[in-house]
C-alpha cells in the first residue's frame, strides 16, 4: 500500500469517527501543550532569575569577610571574621597585575531626610569603580567621583524610586539630602535596574566608601569587588589573593572568594531540575493519552471487525492490517501534537506580551521531545490493538454481518 | 450469452483442463464445548477453470466452511489444498494473503462494503491494497463502473444505492484484481427478484468470460443454474451433479 494512500485511507477513518477522533487528539493536544507550557514557564522563570542574579561580570571575584570550613552551600552572608576586610587590603590587591579594578562595599540602613519627607533607606558605601563593575548606568548627572577612597566626600547618589520619594518631580541634583548626622549633596540619578540579590538599589544612596565608614561608624567592608582581566587568570588570581590577604591578617585564611558563576550554577541547577520536574509530571498525561488511545484503538478494532475481515479477504496481510492502526494512531499523533504545540506557543507568546520581562519560552529540544514523546506513546501504545486486529482470523472477522 | 449452448459443451472441453482448485481429503473441525464439529469431514473436490459450481445444503452442513477454505479465508486441520497446482495449505498468512489478493474474488450476502467509502473508492480497494498506480487505477475503476452500468453512481456512498447497486458495485470489488476463482456467499440472499435476477445475470456472464464462478446458496432455483451442483451435509459432500447429467 502506498504512503498517499494509507494517510487517506487513515484520514477517511478519522473523519468517519469524528467524535474518537477528537477525543484522542485532545488528549494528545493536552498531553503536548502541558509539557511545553510547564517548561516554558518554568524556563522563563529560570532565565529570568538568573538575569535578576547575573549582575556582576563573568570575571568578578567576590570577596567576603570570614570563611565557612564547608564545601558546597551557600557562603557567609555576613562577616564573622575577627580580623576585618579593610581598604587598605584592597589597596594591597590592586597591585595584582591581573585585577583590573576592585571596588568596595559597605551596606546598612539610615534615616534620610529632604525638607520634611523621611525615609528609612539603604546606604551603600563604595567607590567610582563599582559603577562600573556593578554595571549600573546613570540618568542624570554623574557617579562618586574617582580618586582616594579614604576622602568622605559629602556626595550621593540616588536610585531611581528613592528620588522620586524624597524628591517627587523637583529636581534632585545638587540638592542636599541628610542622612544620620550628615548631608550629602546629590550628584547623579541611577536609571531603573530592580532588584538583585536582595539589593534594590532603586532605593538605595550610594556615597563614597570613607563617608560609609564615618556614618555607620565601621572600619571593616561588607564586600570587596574584584575584576580580573580575563576568564583565564580567574583561578590564578585568586590563589594570589588569598595569599596576599593571608599575609597582611597575620597568616589566617580568613576570608572568602566566590565567583558569580558558583553562586548562579547551584540557582541555575535548583531551578533546571524543578522546570524537569514539572514537564516530567506534564509528560504523564502524555502517557495518560496513550493509555486513552489504547483503549479507544481496542474498541475501534472490534468495531472494525467486519471491515477488517474484508481487508484481509480482499488481500490486506497482517502486516498491512497492523500498518493500518499504527499509521492511524501516528497520523493522531502527529496533528495532535502540532496542535498542541500550536496552542502552547501562543499561550507563551501571550504570556510573554503580558510580562515582557520574563523570557517565556521552551527550548527546541523541548518541543522535539514532546512530539517525539507524543507519537513514540501513540506508536506503543497503539501496538497492541494493531497486533490484534493483524492477527484476527479473516473468516471470523467477516462473519461478523454488518455493514450495507 | 446463452447459458444452455455452453452447460452442454464446456464439461468434456475441460476435462482435460488443468484444475484451479483441486481439495484432497480436507478436514476442518470445531470445537463446541464438549462437541466436536466436523464442519469438513474429509471433503475431495477439484474444480475446473470455467467451472460453474452451486454448492447447496442445509444450515450447519459446511458450505460455508467450504468457502472460507476455498477462499484461503481458513485453514484446514488436515488435507492438502492445491491452487493452480501449488499447495497451499503451509504457506504463511502473508503468502496466503497475497494469493487471495491476485486470484480470489470475494461476494457477500452482506455485501461488506465500507461504509464511508464511495462506490468508485470501494472498488478501487483492492487495487490499493495491492499498491497500484494511481493513474492505472483511476482507469481500471472507470472502466469496471462503466462495465458495471454504475458510472453516475460512482461517487454516491453505500447508504446512498439501492442493494442491487450494492451488490454490483462488490462484485466489482471481487473482479477488478482479475481472479480466476470468484467465490459468491448468497449473493442474492439480500435482494428482491429483479434485483437478484441481474446479479446472477452478471454472476454468469462473468463465468462464460472465463472465471471459475462456486456460489453457495439455499435459493434452490439459483442453485440449478450451475452446470454443477454439490449438496452437502453434515460436512460431507452427498451429491456432486452435473448440469448434463441432470438434463440429460
Amino acid at each position: 500500500m502506498r504512503a498517499m494512500d494509507l494517510a487517506r485511507f487513515n484520514f477517511q477513518v478519522m473523519v468517519g469517527h469524528r467524535f474518537r477522533t477528537i477525543m484522542l487528539m485532545i488528549a494528545l493536544i493536552i498531553g503536548v501543550a502541558a509539557v511545553n507550557l510547564l517548561t516554558g514557564l518554568g524556563e522563563g522563570a529560570r532565565l529570568f532569575v538568573l538575569g535578576e542574579f547575573s549582575f556582576l561580570g563573568k570575571n568578578t571575584l567576590i570577596i567576603m569577610p570570614g570563611k565557612k570550613e564547608t564545601t558546597g552551600g551557600m557562603p557567609p552572608i555576613t562577616g564573622e571574621a575577627p580580623r576585618d576586610l579593610t581598604l587598605e587590603d584592597m589597596r594591597a590587591l590592586t597591585r595584582l597585575s591581573a585585577i583590573n579594578r576592585t571596588a568596595p562595599l559597605i551596606a546598612g540602613m539610615a534615616e534620610l531626610s529632604y525638607q520634611s519627607r523621611l525615609r528609612e533607606s539603604f546606604v551603600v558605601g563604595t567607590t567610582h569603580d563599582f559603577f562600573a563593575i556593578r554595571k549600573l548606568s546613570l540618568l542624570q548627572g554623574r557617579a562618586l567621583p574617582p580618586g582616594d577612597p579614604t576622602f568622605a566626600d559629602a556626595v550621593c547618589v540616588l536610585g531611581q524610586t528613592l528620588k522620586r520619594e524624597l524628591f517627587g518631580p523637583e529636581p534632585a541634583l545638587g540638592q542636599w539630602v541628610r542622612a544620620g548626622d550628615r548631608r550629602f549633596r546629590v550628584i547623579g540619578i541611577l536609571e531603573g535596574k530592580g532588584v538583585a540579590m536582595g539589593l534594590n538599589f532603586d532605593e538605595a544612596m550610594l556615597i563614597p566608601v570613607a563617608s560609609a565608614q564615618m556614618l555607620f561608624n565601621q572600619e571593616g567592608l561588607f564586600r570587596v569587588f574584584a575584576e580580573v582581566r580575563s576568564e583565564r587568570e580567574l583561578t590564578p588570581t585568586r590563589n594570589a589573593i588569598l595569599s596576599i590577604i593571608k599575609e597582611r591578617h597575620d597568616g589566617e585564611e580568613d576570608i572568602t572568594l566566590i565567583t558569580q558563576d558558583a553562586l548562579l550554577s547551584s540557582f541555575d541547577e535548583i531551578l533546571r531540575t524543578l522546570t524537569l520536574a514539572v514537564g516530567g509530571i506534564a509528560g504523564i498525561s502524555l502517557a495518560v493519552a496513550g493509555v486513552l488511545i489504547m483503549n479507544v484503538m481496542l474498541i475501534s478494532v472490534s468495531q472494525r471487525t467486519a471491515e477488517i475481515g474484508l481487508l484481509k479477504a480482499l488481500g490486506a496481510s497482517a502486516a498491512t492490517v497492523r500498518r493500518l492502526f499504527l499509521s492511524e494512531a501516528l497520523l493522531l499523533a502527529i496533528i495532535g501534537s502540532l496542535i498542541g504545540l500550536l496552542i502552547s506557543e501562543s499561550l507563551l507568546a501571550a504570556g510573554r506580551l503580558l510580562y515582557n520581562q520574563i523570557p517565556l519560552g521552551s527550548p527546541v529540544w523541548v518541543k522535539v521531545a514532546a512530539v517525539g514523546v507524543a507519537i513514540v506513546t501513540a506508536l506503543l501504545f497503539a501496538y497492541l490493538p494493531a497486533r490484534k486486529a493483524a492477527a484476527l482470523a479473516p473468516v471470523e472477522a467477516l462473519t461478523h454481518k454488518q455493514g450495507p | 450469452m446463452s447459458v444452455a449452448n455452453r452447460s452442454s459443451s464446456s464439461p468434456s472441453q475441460l476435462k482435460s483442463a488443468e484444475p484451479v482448485v483441486a481439495l484432497h481429503e480436507i478436514n476442518r473441525h470445531f470445537q463446541l464445548g464438549e462437541q466436536t464439529v466436523k464442519a469438513l469431514d474429509a471433503v475431495s473436490l477439484e474444480l475446473l477453470a470455467g467451472d460453474y459450481v452451486s454448492v447447496m445444503g442445509p444450515s450447519g452442513s459446511g458450505k460455508s466452511t467450504l468457502l472460507n477454505i476455498l477462499g484461503l479465508l481458513d485453514r484446514p486441520d488436515a488435507g492438502a489444498y492445491l491452487l493452480n497446482g501449488a499447495p497451499t495449505q503451509d504457506l504463511s498468512e502473508e503468502k496466503r494473503a497475497r494469493l487471495r489478493q491476485q486470484n480470489i474474488g470475494f461476494v457477500f450476502q452482506s455485501y461488506h462494503l465500507i461504509p464511508r467509502m464511495s462506490a468508485r473508492e470501494n472498488i478501487e480497494l483492492p487495487l490499493i491494497l495491492a499498491g497500484t498506480a494511481p493513474k492505472e487505477r483511476a482507469r481500471m475503476v472507470s472502466e469496471m463502473l462503466e462495465r458495471l452500468g454504475l458510472t453516475a453512481r460512482a461517487s454516491h456512498l453505500p447508504n446512498q444505492l439501492s442493494g442491487g447497486q450494492r451488490q454490483r458495485v462488490a462484485i466489482g470489488r471481487a473482479i477488478i484484481m482479475k481472479p480466476k476463482l470468484l467465490l459468491a456467499d448468497e449473493p442474492t440472499g439480500n435482494l428482491d427478484t429483479q434485483s437478484g435476477a441481474d446479479v446472477v445475470t452478471l454472476l454468469e456472464e462473468l463465468n462464460t468470460q472465463g472465471i471459475t464462478l462456486v456460489v453457495v446458496t439455499h435459493d434452490v432455483e439459483l442453485g440449478k443454474r450451475a452446470r454443477r451442483q454439490l449438496r452437502m451435509v453434515d460436512g460431507r459432500i452427498q451429491s456432486d451433479l452435473r448440469q448434463s447429467d441432470v438434463s440429460d
